[in-house]
């Protein structure tokens, strides 16, 4: 691993676009720090504060071409992605949906009081953007590809992630209609449900502590609230070529938090 | 090993740079968020460039106690290698 001529690691070859990288504690950023010890060749998105982001890409183990700046809702943005993609790389194997954002009024307990439009650009940003995201890639795909994104298990309501909740349930639906509508073109979709990690994300829930104690107590594994390298692994798993005939799926990355009931 | 003026005269280059903060603003008893209105994602990146540029490191659990450019610079000055 970390070899600059791996040409046999999980994914050598592979192109990927990876977005949703912040700081070197997201969970994109282990991903992509993976992928490229694995072989793979990256190109990074930003949104917002893309100076932070080129700082970020520096700390990866191999150079990055120039970080596309991609705002989910801004369809120009979207409309340009596979161009700007173009000028770096020929083509894409991989897509990572790291993305999600929610105003704090429709979470920390906020549910019976958010507003439509808070709610609305939580639904826009974390649920629509994926299947936007896999469009605005698609032109660049062939069979094999894979498109992964990420949840936090949405089958039960949790305290604190409220509206954000409903989004991740809405994003783990859509990845199973993105799998039905493509998996004719033979891409996949794949998520990665991990535990709760202290990413900028998290650190922005408010009271999104209260349920940190609980998961290191009750997962059968244990869970470090802080490797995000179990995250970072499994979504590069998904993007290789050793889940040739799974899509729609969801992986719990979580110690085994979910199989248990206390 | 860098004295304290010039630990703050560089946090004050990179708090222009990335927050738009008038250099002449930066002083120890300056709070980051209260008084020089660095927002938490601004901070994350002042950190990332504190890092780069007096070879430390500032771990996520240690930012919340830098609340003073005063903070900052003593733990630099503590910990640059």
């Amino acid at each position: 691993m970390g070899d600059e001529h791996n040409v046999s690691g999980l994914l050598a070859g592979k192109r990927l676009l990876i977005a949703g990288i912040l700081t070197d504690q997201s969970i994109a950023f282990s991903a992509a720090k993976i992928a490229q010890e694995e072989g793979a060749e990256l190109v990074l998105t930003g949104y917002g504060r893309l100076s932070l982001v080129e700082r970020i890409a520096k700390r990866l183990p191999k150079p990055v071409g120039d970080i596309i700046e991609l705002d989910v809702t801004n369809p120009e943005h979207l409309d340009g992605l596979a161009d700007r993609v173009r000028e770096q790389v020929d083509g894409l194997d991989g897509v990572v949906h790291s993305i999600a954002f929610g105003p704090q009024s429709v979470m920390g307990g906020e549910f019976l009081n958010a507003k439509w439009d808070d709610v609305s650009t939580a639904l826009q940003i974390s649920t629509f953007s994926y299947q936007a995201l896999a469009m605005a890639c698609l032109p660049l795909m062939r069979p094999g590809g894979s498109i992964v994104g990420l949840t936090f298990d949405a089958t039960t309501a949790w305290p604190v992630y409220d509206w954000m909740g409903v989004a991740k349930a809405g994003l783990e639906s859509a990845s199973r209609y993105l799998a039905m509508h493509l998996g004719k073109q033979g891409i996949r979709s794949n998520l990665v449900s991990a535990g709760p990690l202290r990413t900028m994300a998290a650190k922005s829930i408010p009271g999104f502590v209260e349920f940190e104690d609980a998961w290191q107590a009750r997962a059968p594994l244990g869970w470090s609230l802080t490797d995000l390298e179990p995250a970072g692994r499994a979504i590069c798993a998904l993007l290789s070529d050793w889940f040739p005939a799974t899509t729609g799926e969801v992986v719990h990355v979580d110690g085994g938090y979910h199989a248990v009931g206390a | 090993m860098a004295n304290r003026d010039e630990i703050r005269s560089g946090l004050a280059d990179i708090l222009e740079e990335v927050a738009g903060v008038d250099k002449a603003d930066v002083a120890d008893e300056k709070s980051f968020t209260d008084e020089l209105d660095v927002d938490s994602l601004s901070m994350v990146e002042v950190v990332v460039a504190a890092e780069e540029k007096f070879g430390v490191k500032i771990p996520d659990d240690e930012v919340p106690n830098l609340k003073t450019v005063g903070d900052a610079v003593s733990y630099i000055e503590k910990n640059a290698a």
